[in-house]
């Protein structure tokens, strides 16, 4: 029992809290990320859980490391660090070097991240800054792609239909059309049996994830629907203009990083607008430019960058795009 | 617009179940009662009583100075011990009258019923509301008579009742709904009656839908009343939000209901304002919860004003171990007291307790800018931009971002998974901006 001279706790309103927390979001992402990680580990096998492994290994440590460095306190209990080594695996080449991965990681967490102050402060999405660092520094190993299960060098899909767009270019037609024969079925687009990163090719996982964490409630509808809406609008324009017919449109949404950018990427909450409205300009122009680079640029995937303009513009965005406070009305009559 | 709701707002526990079924038990009514001189926003009383002097129940022993003010009264007959300071629900010492209750219960002379309450012009129920100090009993404590003041340029098209009661534990309204039902719908009559309005609606939380019932069967006979349930959202039971919710306007900003023709009273209110017509009762009891982990036996009290928190505590068979905080309100707006030995006042709707360990000390996170308290803003703000423009102390920026629009209604640091204490730093700005708008004005 209290009496005069024990004061009791004073502290300010609300005095309840739901239970969400930064960790158990971040949990959630990884739990979001899991069904990519099995079908990841079912195509590529033991490529994918040495990547996978050396990129969460090496993100934590330096996360651990940065923070002592930088006398700041601990945050690996915030799980973001597993977070960023899961997301930037699943965007390499199965076949790339360990000691190559290992790097993207610590670029990802030091310079992506904890330069800026740590998870709150980076202007950037870390995973993806680690990736865009290692396709400039080693772009032979970055696009070096090989066929799941048995691992034979092959090619992306976007890989391909930005070659033979080339040597449509060039006038061979011929060796074109031969050229896209290659590509894959759209059905084994769906559930990843093809050539690319590590966990971006099974689009189905990827949804499924994403399912999750719209349903957790930790990820804006806006941002993932924009962005698809935006690649698939574009390029059923651009398909049907061309002839290709509805089979591009439905092509070029589950090639690539698309899914794993939109659900995963593009909706890191750190570095997307905080108002409704931005997310919906930052999903279209996500969606803008990837088309743009995937059938404009010189890279066949345009997700990472376009992801990483988008960022950069997120704060502007955001300025642009307060809400009107309740009451700032014209009145009725 | 969606009918009878408003945008932003979060879903919260409510606790209710603890006490919505127990029936409003009259507390004991204590040897010394504490009656603080100011229980409102406005002006504080001075004593028109001295030391040594003999009082009667409901008699005037204070009064305030000003349009903005509402005199108490002694809530028990006796004799006036003191008059001294004491802890106030609303923060600090607070002078007090202390009355030694004599036990007879004997009513002053001024509590008379009025024969025919139907004849009473406007003016003289803003009168008699005036006079028996008559507040906003959900919790804000205005003083009522000052919101019935004629405006010439604006018209009063809707008295709204507010029975959301939206607050965690808090059942007050909810029983006084229930068992004072007739007494609501008359007093509604009469605020109808004094503002010259012909519409009325009692706006109740769909989780109380027994207390529609009872309403609606109370107000068939009343015209112009209508009792319509309300979806269940905090803040529901906010100003604003019952507005926007009933009637499709906002307030504007800085503005007040009655600039969209709107009045808003507390369903507590109303009863208190019957009772003051009809019988001549100023407002010197109350409906209080008590209820929270903290304490044994959670119940709703009809509690004489002056009442220190700590009897009623003991009544509900004391704390249930050690004490986490004791709350003067609910758990989203409530304020936490330095002590529970400090008298219940005309605006305290409920006292909740917390056991220690419901109590957590959060670690606070960097904003990871996820935006959740940005929807479930009521007022459109980004709370998390004004917490970072407050920690950074940036005051001309956080009101440029529209700080003094907040409401404290506490639903962004309920959903913050950062834990960030964002209406602490709000709460600052604000605080920070009025002081200078002070002083630019000297």
């Amino acid at each position: 029992m209290n009496n005069e001279s024990s004061l009791l706790l004073v502290s300010s309103s609300p005095h309840i809290r739901n239970t969400d927390s930064v960790p158990a979001a971040m949990r959630d992402v990884i739990i979001a990320l899991l069904p990519a990680l099995v079908a990841s580990l079912y195509f590529f096998r033991m490529a994918s859980l040495k990547v996978i492994l050396t990129c969460v290994v090496v993100a934590v440590i330096c996360e651990v490391v940065c923070r002592k460095v930088m006398k700041r306190e601990a945050s690996i209990h915030d799980n973001s660090a597993i977070v960023t080594g899961l997301l930037l695996a699943f965007c390499l080449p199965p076949a790339v070097p360990l000691w190559i991965a290992g790097i993207g990681a610590a670029v990802a967490i030091i310079i992506g991240k904890q330069l800026f102050g740590g998870l709150g402060n980076n202007i950037y999405n870390p995973a993806l800054i680690g990736r865009a660092f290692l396709t400039a520094a080693w772009p032979v190993y970055m696009t070096t792609w090989s066929a799941p299960l048995d691992g034979v060098t092959t090619a992306t899909p976007l890989g391909i239909i930005k070659e033979a767009g080339k040597l449509q270019a060039l006038g061979d037609a011929g060796a074109a059309q031969e050229l896209m024969k290659q590509l894959p079925a759209l059905g084994d687009m769906l559930i990843g049996n093809i050539g690319g990163s590590l966990g971006e090719t099974s689009a189905l996982a990827l949804i499924i994830g994403g399912l999750y964490l719209l349903y957790r409630g930790h990820i804006d509808w806006r941002i993932p629907f924009t962005y698809i809406g935006t690649v698939f609008i574009l390029t059923t324009i651009i398909g049907l203009s061309t002839g290709q017919g509805m089979w591009y449109p439905l092509f070029h949404v589950l090639a690539g990083g698309l899914m794993i950018g939109a659900f995963f990427m593009a909706t890191d909450w750190v570095t997307s607008p905080i108002t409704k409205k931005g997310r919906i300009i930052f999903g279209l122009g996500c969606g803008l430019l990837t088309v743009l680079i995937r059938t404009k640029g010189g890279y066949p995937e345009g997700v990472c960058y376009s992801i990483l303009l988008m960022n950069t513009v997120t704060p502007l965005i955001d300025r642009y795009t307060k809400s009107r406070v309740f009451g700032r009305v014209k009145n009725h009559a | 617009m969606n009918k009878f709701t408003f945008r932003g707002g979060i879903h919260v526990n409510g606790y209710k179940e603890v006490t919505n079924s127990l029936e409003t038990l009259p507390a004991n009514i204590p040897d010394k009662v504490y009656i603080p001189l100011s229980q409102h926003i406005g002006s504080p009383c001075s004593a028109l009583v001295k030391v040594g002097d003999e009082v009667k129940k409901g008699q005037k022993i204070g009064e305030g100075k000003g349009f903005v003010t509402a005199p108490i009264h002694a809530s028990v007959s006796g004799k006036v011990s003191a008059i001294e300071t004491k802890a106030h629900p609303g923060g600090g010492y607070v002078p007090c009258i202390v009355i030694e209750n004599d036990r007879k219960e004997e009513w002053a002379e001024t509590v008379k019923p009025c024969p025919n309450p139907d004849s009473l012009t406007p003016e003289e129920i803003r009168k008699i509301v005036l006079e028996a100090g008559i507040v906003g009993m959900g919790g804000a404590t205005f003083p009522t008579h000052v919101k019935y003041s004629p405006n010439p340029e604006k018209k009063v098209e809707f008295v709204l009742l507010n029975g959301a009661e939206c607050e965690p534990y808090l059942t007050a309204d909810h029983r006084i709904m229930l068992e004072k039902a007739e007494r609501i719908v008359k007093g509604l009559h009469y605020i109808m009656k004094s503002v010259n309005c012909p519409k009325g609606i009692i706006a109740v939380e769909d989780n109380k839908l027994d207390a529609v019932e009872v309403l609606q069967k109370a107000a068939q006979d009343e015209k112009g009343i209508e009792v319509i349930p309300f979806k269940e959202k905090y803040p529901q039971g906010s100003e604003k939000q019952l507005i926007y919710a009933a009637t499709g306007r906002e307030v504007p900003v800085g503005g007040l209901p009655l600039d969209v023709g709107a009045i808003v009273n507390n369903v507590g209110t109303a009863a208190a304002i019957a009772d003051a017509i009809e019988k001549g009762i100023p407002l010197i009891e109350r409906i209080v919860t008590v209820s929270g982990t903290g304490v044994q036996k959670p119940t709703n009290y009809l509690v004489r004003v002056g009442t220190l928190f700590k009897d009623l505590i003991e009544q509900s068979g004391g704390y249930t171990g050690e004490i986490g905080k004791v709350i003067s309100g609910g758990l989203m707006m409530g304020k936490t007291v330095f002590t529970d030995d400090m008298p219940v006042i005309k605006g305290t709707s409920g006292i909740v307790v917390l056991k220690k360990e419901d109590v957590k000390e959060e670690t606070e996170y960097t904003c990871v800018r996820c935006a959740k308290c940005v929807d479930a803003c009521p007022a459109f703000l980004e709370p998390t931009t004004l917490a970072k423009l407050s920690k950074m102390e940036r005051w001309e920026e956080a009101e440029a971002n529209n700080a003094l629009s907040c409401i404290e209604c506490g639903s962004c640091a309920y959903v913050c998974p950062a834990k960030i204490n964002i209406v602490q730093h709000i709460r600052r700005a604000k605080q920070m901006i009025m002081s200078a708008k002070k002083k630019a004005k000297k």
